[in-house]
């Protein structure tokens, strides 16, 4: 783990935090995008010890999942014929009336996949079933997805099929960029690895923000917020990049090439933000044959959501888990209200986890 | 289609009804199981949680013991289901002072599994309980029909005699005392769920289940009534552990995460999976709070055996607040080690 110690240096870390305590003349709010980055911050207690305010964005893919398209994996899944299959933090987000792990233990044949070629091997070896993947994420997962489609399809795979609820990180942060008092961005350095950032340029400059590419270790999140709050300082609202060693300006195009060929980019409901134009992707036409939701005709399933607590606003950074009277009480990892406590990339559950409570405001 | 956010309209899914059936989750080591002990354990009449009892039947104390054993994959680097069994049950004797005197052995064997199968697990046991210098001393068998078992489940029931001098609860922990840790973690969890999903990491990887009641002696030959507590981090690791002793003993736990040992390889598979090391089960180590007077020579006898040669101080026992673990963060605050939520699930990116 050499490459990783690096990047979670002690020493280095603490000169980081007196770098941005001396930088920052002003109480700067600065959203990081990415759940992945939020538990990090929270889990390091990075927050706690800046003059900076961290915003914690929408970044958590298994939280944006619309509840209707959850209840179409819990229909879908309840069908005898079929192996559902998914990455294994979908499984306790709660539908209308469950979640995948209780439909398992019901009865329905659900399994945890690290990557959906392993569920096109499913469908191969299991002829007589129909295999589902739910195809779940931001950027960063559509080519790996997109690949299980055009695998499946190059060997004639009719029994294999995906469950899509793909969204896009730029429309979703220009869609906050319209409500948030927001300072800066760090935008999430696995999306740019394969898309580049090339489209968070236009948002740079129209909205006058600054937005650092910024990857996941401690130290890369203390050096992409300095990045942020040297901008700020000096009024620049650029695009820069702290994540080089894995980042280039136009991304991985093999990657972003799959996704052209298997995706169409549509309009998208986010969880608790509701429908942002062109901000999820769709199977493409050529590919209907492997859309589990024309195959098993579960379109027209809606959901109804009733308000229970502030995911929404919690999502859109505009409060934090501390201002909702369910968290850490009503609402627990254990039992779920909202999306946001369910995954480990949540920001609520980000909070409980790190044993944050209302009554440590300050 | 426009989009116009209206900042009053945040929707949440509705709260589940309580779940009336098992998952998987109530196995874990973590909320969900402590949640299905506390509904069922009254009903026993049982107190407090411990890995084996003492039952009073005079001097000297006999400690009993019971475990069940259903791993897949059956035969894993570093072990197999036999010898985890005989392992697992040596070791609850080991963590309330006992020295292991006598196991039962039953096999609950799925219809169709190969019989050649059931003998190695069988040698395994034997071999393994030489090793202990424990004896089998009654076992049983049931075959039931294909699909009512996973080919073979194992449960194994052990009995020991308390050593003289071992004063160990889950209870004892006192605010003071020295957190240690005999070696590094989460070897067993990453190996088994490597070898169970492909992962590829088991080339380097093996469990580290191995019996612990010689360190355990050697602590308390060192140590005497200053061993307060001990506990094998096995389901729930090494976390799950220390808030189930926290939480026993109506205290705090102050941790030092950079010196908690994690192997190179458990720590890149749990980066990639997105798992947390200390939730990750162990079979092969042990956390004791021990009187901060005595520290110092518990570690020394601890590293003088190769169960013990890695063993650290990993932390503090402090007041409070009561069963609650904490650990000093990289950057210098602190943050909550909790218990794992329901089981363990790899993060989508």
């Amino acid at each position: 783990m050499r490459y990783l110690d690096e990047y979670r240096d002690p020493v280095l870390a603490r000169r980081l935090v007196r770098e941005i305590r001396a930088a920052a003349t002003r109480p700067w709010s600065i959203m990081e995008v990415c759940g992945g980055q939020t538990h990090t911050i929270v889990r390091q207690g990075i927050d706690e010890l800046i003059p900076v305010r961290m915003v914690h964005g929408p970044g958590c893919p298994v939280c944006v999942t619309p509840l209707a398209i959850i209840d179409r994996a819990l229909a879908i899944a309840a069908r005898p014929e079929v192996i559902f299959t998914s990455f294994g933090d979908m499984l306790r987000v709660p539908g209308s009336g469950a979640d995948l792990l209780s439909a398992k233990a019901r009865g329905a044949d659900v399994r945890v996949v690290y990557s959906p070629l392993d569920a096109v091997g499913l469908a191969r070896t299991n002829p007589d079933r129909q295999v589902v993947f739910f195809a779940v994420g931001f950027e960063t997962t559509a080519p790996a997805n997109a690949m299980a489609v055009l695998r499946a399809a190059e060997e004639h795979l009719g029994n294999f099929s995906v469950l899509v609820s793909q969204v896009l990180v730029p429309p979703a942060m220009a869609a906050i960029m319209e409500v948030a008092a927001v300072d800066a961005f760090l935008a999430a350095g696995h999306v740019c690895a394969v898309m580049g950032w090339t489209e968070y340029e236009p948002l740079a400059a129209r909205y006058r923000v600054p937005i650092v590419v910024t990857g996941f270790e401690p130290l890369d999140l203390l050096e992409g917020i300095l990045m942020a709050v040297r901008q700020l300082q000096e009024g620049r609202f650029e695009v820069e990049n702290q994540y080089a060693r894995a980042v280039r300006r136009t991304g991985n195009t093999h990657a972003q090439e799959a996704v052209r060929r298997v995706f169409r980019v549509s309009d998208q409901t986010w969880r608790g933000i509701g429908e942002i134009p062109a901000s999820g992707l769709v199977l493409a036409p050529e590919f209907a044959r492997h859309d589990a939701t024309l195959r098993f005709g579960v379109g027209d399933l809606g959901a109804d959501e009733h308000p229970a607590c502030i995911a929404g606003e919690i999502l859109r950074g505009t409060r934090t888990p501390l201002d909702c009277p369910a968290y850490g009480d009503a609402c627990t990892p254990r039992r779920p209200l909202g999306a946001p406590m369910v995954s480990a990339e949540g920001t609520c559950a980000a909070f409980h986890n790190a044993g944050r409570t209302r009554q440590e405001r300050p | 289609m426009t989009t116009r956010f209206d900042p009053v309209a945040a929707t949440c899914p509705a709260p589940l009804a309580e779940n009336e059936r098992v998952l998987l989750g109530h196995g874990s080591g973590g909320q969900l199981m402590a949640e299905l002990l506390a509904d069922l354990t009254p009903r026993l009449g049982a107190g407090t949680l411990e890995d084996a009892a003492i039952v009073a039947t005079g001097s000297p104390e006999i400690v009993m013991s019971t475990d069940g054993f259903v791993v897949t994959p059956r035969f894993f680097p570093g072990g197999d289901i036999g010898s985890l069994a005989v392992h697992g049950t040596v070791n609850d004797l080991a963590m309330r002072g006992a020295a292991p005197v006598a196991l039962s052995l039953a096999y609950i064997v799925e219809e169709g599994l190969p019989l050649e199968e059931l003998r190695r697990v069988t040698a395994s046991v034997a071999e393994a309980a030489r090793d202990c210098d424990v004896r089998v001393v009654t076992g049983d068998t049931k075959v039931v029909g294909r699909g009512a078992a996973d080919g073979l489940f194992v449960t194994t029931t052990g009995i020991g005699v308390r050593l003289p001098g071992a004063h160990v609860a889950a209870a004892n922990g006192r605010p003071g005392d020295a957190v240690l840790l005999s070696g590094p973690i989460g070897l067993h969890g990453i190996t088994i769920l490597s070898t169970r999903e492909g992962l590829g990491f088991e080339s380097a990887l093996a469990s580290d289940s191995r019996p612990l009641h010689r360190l355990t002696t050697a602590m308390i030959t060192a140590g005497g009534r200053g061993v307060h507590t001990l506990r094998d981090p096995t389901r729930g690791g090494l976390a799950g552990a220390l808030n189930e002793l926290a939480a026993a003993s109506g205290v705090g736990v102050e941790l030092d995460e950079p010196a908690i040992p994690v192997p190179g390889q458990v720590a890149a598979a749990c980066d990639l999976l997105g798992l947390d090391p200390l939730h990750v089960a162990n079979e092969g180590c042990l956390v004791a709070f021990v009187d901060p007077a005595g520290a110092e020579a518990v570690l020394a006898a601890m590293r003088a055996l190769p169960e013990g040669v890695a063993a650290v101080r990993i932390g503090t026992v402090v007041a409070g607040p009561p069963g609650r673990v904490t650990t000093r963060t990289l950057v210098g605050s602190r943050r909550v080690v909790d218990m794992l939520v329901g089981e363990q699930l790899p993060r989508i990116c």
